[in-house]
């Protein structure tokens, strides 16, 4: 096993790629807030699962990947489609239930992808992400084109059997995956302790001959750091690598969770001194990389793409009803972007 | 610019609420994330965040109040500097309803008002002067297979036991040897995780042949198969689906038991995204297995194990396939119609040679795919005999001859002089003991009698 190893006091890393780590953190928070006002106003029903807390761990990673890699993951998905690059207008109108969303308005926030972004899914059911992210790590492996896929879950769903049934074929059969635990210590309302007594969920790898590394997931450039570490493992052909990624969701499990199962004081803590946002911002401004007004310029841009995604998806029409009827079956394969 | 604060929904159902306590005042300096005031839903207590920044102008709503409609201005944000807007000049957004839309007219597909004559393909599957050659249900699988893998890259087989060993029940066999372990892979027994990572694979733009050794384990597999691999294309908007099969034996052996020996034909006939093959002879077994291969949807190949020694005709031709939703008359005949699929076609053919001893000539339709189902073949057929009998050897409720005879029914009612008969298997688990598990089944005898039912002989 790999040395866990701490993010470096002082990074390397360009005023450039902070800059856009801090910007594509920022959008995924001001996204979701809107999303969760969407939310109270009626515009979106039904589960609504914010992400605001874990934005490092899909920027980090996504800093780590190239083109051509896939990712796949939860229910929790709104922040993994904005970092691989999916148009906000699209994922806020799919919310929405509009003709302009990524799945048409069939899917809803839980099920969007984009063959485009390499981006499979946005699934229901708790765990069914990680065999399918093997496979397509399979398929990836079958024509040796190099790629790795990322699959996301969370805690909760790394006590699930088939995680376990997948980590025993994906090092069997040596295939190009990273499995991205997002351990943010809450299963819904149950905490990582209430659930098991083996609670570093990424030694459990071991048991099936996978490397992995704990990861401070509240920090974009040791998120990152350790992407690199897992994707190079991949790509040279050795197999899964595990990443346990330590974070935590400020808002309740869905919209309706009044997250009683911990303390105001819990959030306000992480919120105050682990904020991943304010880490970067605070980078930004000691390292002299930018101003107050060049982060407030930022701040602007974000707000106006995030009106701009608010307003299409009310303005774009719910999808027409012969849309009941169409996508039930396909009429030939669709062909794999490239 | 001054922003109204709306009694935010916080629930799927909710439409009003109490606003239980505010933990702002006016004149406070609120930024996104700060906690407003707390909100009684009809599940809970909830916080709710402010989402701008700004300074609490006016609360509107005060602290206590029960009943407060979703979307009605509770409170007024203002800048630095800026005066409270005069009461009643704002005009709360209209909430978007989907109940606004105009109500669904679309009739469900199946009930249409005044049903068309059935229009009914009955070309045969082969030319009349096509060599034929005697081949078991089982090289018939193994060989559309092979012709596909040869014929496609992308098409690869995975499974328990299908490559050194060469099949459980040597569906496979040869195959590994012709094609190697790239593309003919032995799993562990992890059907959950196999017909994941196999439709995982079918995402990724290959197209997985996943066999189970038999499809009471697919139970361990059941939500990939409809949750993944069905919903998928219909989910993503028509962007991306599973172009796969998954097949392997189903129904009862002998012997076996009652966890093993479970048809669960009707089963996977009700989802929508899949398709549902049960194949009797070996050339349906050839043809409908290379078109199954070649489908871009999931596609679920229910075989038997009795039936895999079993030989039939099968016609020598380079590229042999037979579509889905197409049945076959396999014995004609005016005086009722049998209805089968799969083993079920034994009983129904044995039962239509002992009624022909009697002077009552059956028709016996084998319907081969579930999912599309030839209805038209089964309407035409009860209009010329008005008389149908399904056969089947899963359990009686909700079995396919219960769709059938609704369908039966709904569309060719006038059509029929008696009602319509489902012979199936007993509503019970599969006993052990011989003389029970035979009485389990349905049997030749109970399809003779309910034919000689609804003809009153």
């Amino acid at each position: 096993m790999p040395p866990k190893k701490k993010a470096a006091a002082k990074p390397n890393v360009s005023a450039e790629e902070l800059l856009g780590h801090y910007r594509e953190m920022l959008l995924i928070r001001r996204f979701e807030e809107k999303a969760g006002q969407l939310y109270g106003m009626g515009l979106i029903g039904g589960f609504c699962h914010l992400y605001i807390g874990q934005e490092a761990v899909v920027v980090g990673l996504e800093a780590a990947a190239e083109e051509g890699d896939k990712r796949v993951t939860s229910y929790r998905d709104h922040g993994h489609m904005l970092a691989c690059g999916m148009d906000p207008k699209g994922i806020m109108a799919e919310l929405t239930g509009r003709e302009g969303g990524f799945s048409k308005g069939k899917g809803g926030s839980m099920h969007m992808f984009s063959k485009e972004k390499h981006f499979y899914g946005g699934h229901g059911i708790v765990a069914a992400q990680v065999p399918l992210g093997a496979g397509l790590a399979f398929a990836d492996k079958y024509k040796g084109n190099g790629r790795v896929t990322f699959t996301y879950f969370g805690d909760g769903a790394a006590n699930q059997g088939q995680v376990y049934e997948t980590y025993n074929m994906a090092e069997l059969w040596d295939l190009p995956v990273v499995f991205v635990i997002e351990n943010n210590q809450y299963a819904m309302g149950t905490s990582v302790k209430r659930s098991t007594k083996s609670p570093s969920l990424w030694e459990r790898g071991a048991a099936y001959g996978i490397p992995g590394e704990e990861v401070d997931g509240m920090n974009v450039l040791a998120v990152k750091e350790a992407g690199e570490r897992a994707v190079a493992h991949c790509r040279a052909g050795k197999g899964p690598y595990i990443l346990e990624v330590k974070t935590y969701r400020y808002r309740g499990h869905s919209m309706s969770d009044p997250a009683k199962y911990r303390t105001r004081e819990e959030v306000q803590k992480m919120r105050d001194e682990r904020d991943p946002i304010e880490q970067v911002r605070e980078m930004l401004l000691t390292g002299k990389h930018a101003s107050e007004d060049d982060l407030k310029a930022i701040d602007k841009e974000i707000k106006a793409i995030v009106n701009e995604a608010a307003e299409f998806s009310k303005e774009s029409p719910e999808p027409a009803l012969e849309e009941l009827w169409t996508d039930i079956y396909a009429t030939e394969i669709p062909q794999e972007a490239s | 610019m001054a922003t109204e604060i709306l009694m935010p929904a916080l629930s799927p159902t909710m439409e009003e609420g109490t606003l239980a306590k505010w933990l702002v005042k006016e004149g406070d300096t609120v930024s996104s994330g700060d906690i407003m005031a707390e909100i009684e839903t009809d599940k809970a207590t909830m916080e709710f965040e402010a989402v701008d920044e700004g300074i609490v102008g006016k609360i509107l709503v005060a602290e206590g109040t029960e009943g407060v409609k979703v979307n009605d201005v509770i409170a007024i944000l203002i800048e630095e500097g800026e005066d409270v807007p005069a009461e009643g000049a704002s005009s709360a957004p209209a909430a978007a309803s989907t109940a606004e839309t105009a109500a669904p007219t679309l009739a469900p597909a199946t009930a249409a008002a005044a049903p068309a004559a059935p229009a009914t393909d009955a070309t045969p599957d082969w030319d009349a002067d096509v060599e034929l050659k005697p081949t078991t249900v089982r090289e018939a699988l193994r060989d559309a297979m092979a012709e596909e893998m040869r014929r496609d890259e992308d098409v690869f087989l995975m499974g328990e036991e299908v490559a050194e060993y060469q099949g459980a029940y040597k569906i496979s066999q040869g195959l590994l040897d012709e094609f190697g372990a790239k593309r003919v892979i032995d799993t562990p027994i992890t059907e959950h995780g196999f017909a994941g990572i196999g439709t995982g694979a079918a995402f990724g733009g290959l197209k997985p042949i996943v066999e189970f050794m038999t499809f009471n384990f697919a139970m361990q597999a059941i939500d990939h198969i409809i949750n993944s691999a069905a919903k998928t294309l219909y989910m993503s908007g028509g962007q991306m689906g599973a172009p796969m099969v998954f097949r392997g034996p189903n129904g009862a052996a002998a012997r076996v038991g009652a966890q093993h020996s479970q048809d669960y034909a009707a089963w996977y006939m009700q989802i929508p995204g899949l398709k549902v093959v049960m194949p009797y002879s070996a050339s349906d077994a050839k043809g409908l297995m290379k078109t199954a291969i070649r489908d871009p949807n999931p596609v679920i190949f229910l075989e038997n194990e009795i039936l895999y020694g079993k030989s039939f005709d099968v016609p020598v031709m380079d590229d042999f396939t037979i579509p889905f939703g197409k049945a076959k008359i396999e014995r004609a005949g005016d005086d009722v119609t049998i209805v089968s699929f799969g083993i079920g076609m034994t009983y129904a053919l044995a039962a239509a040679e002992k009624l022909a001893e009697d002077g009552i000539n059956a028709e016996v339709i084998n319907l081969r795919t579930l999912r599309p189902m030839d209805t038209d073949t089964i309407l035409a057929s009860v209009r010329k005999t008005n008389r149908c009998i399904t056969v089947e050897e899963g359990w009686p409720q909700g079995s396919v001859g219960n769709y059938i005879s609704s369908v039966i029914m709904q569309q060719a009612f006038d059509y029929l002089d008696a009602p319509v008969i489902n012979c199936t298997g007993k509503d019970v688990p599969m006993p052990y003991a011989a003389n029970l598990e035979k009485h389990a089944l349905v049997t030749t005898e109970e399809v003779v009698e309910a034919c000689k039912q609804v003809t009153y002989r």
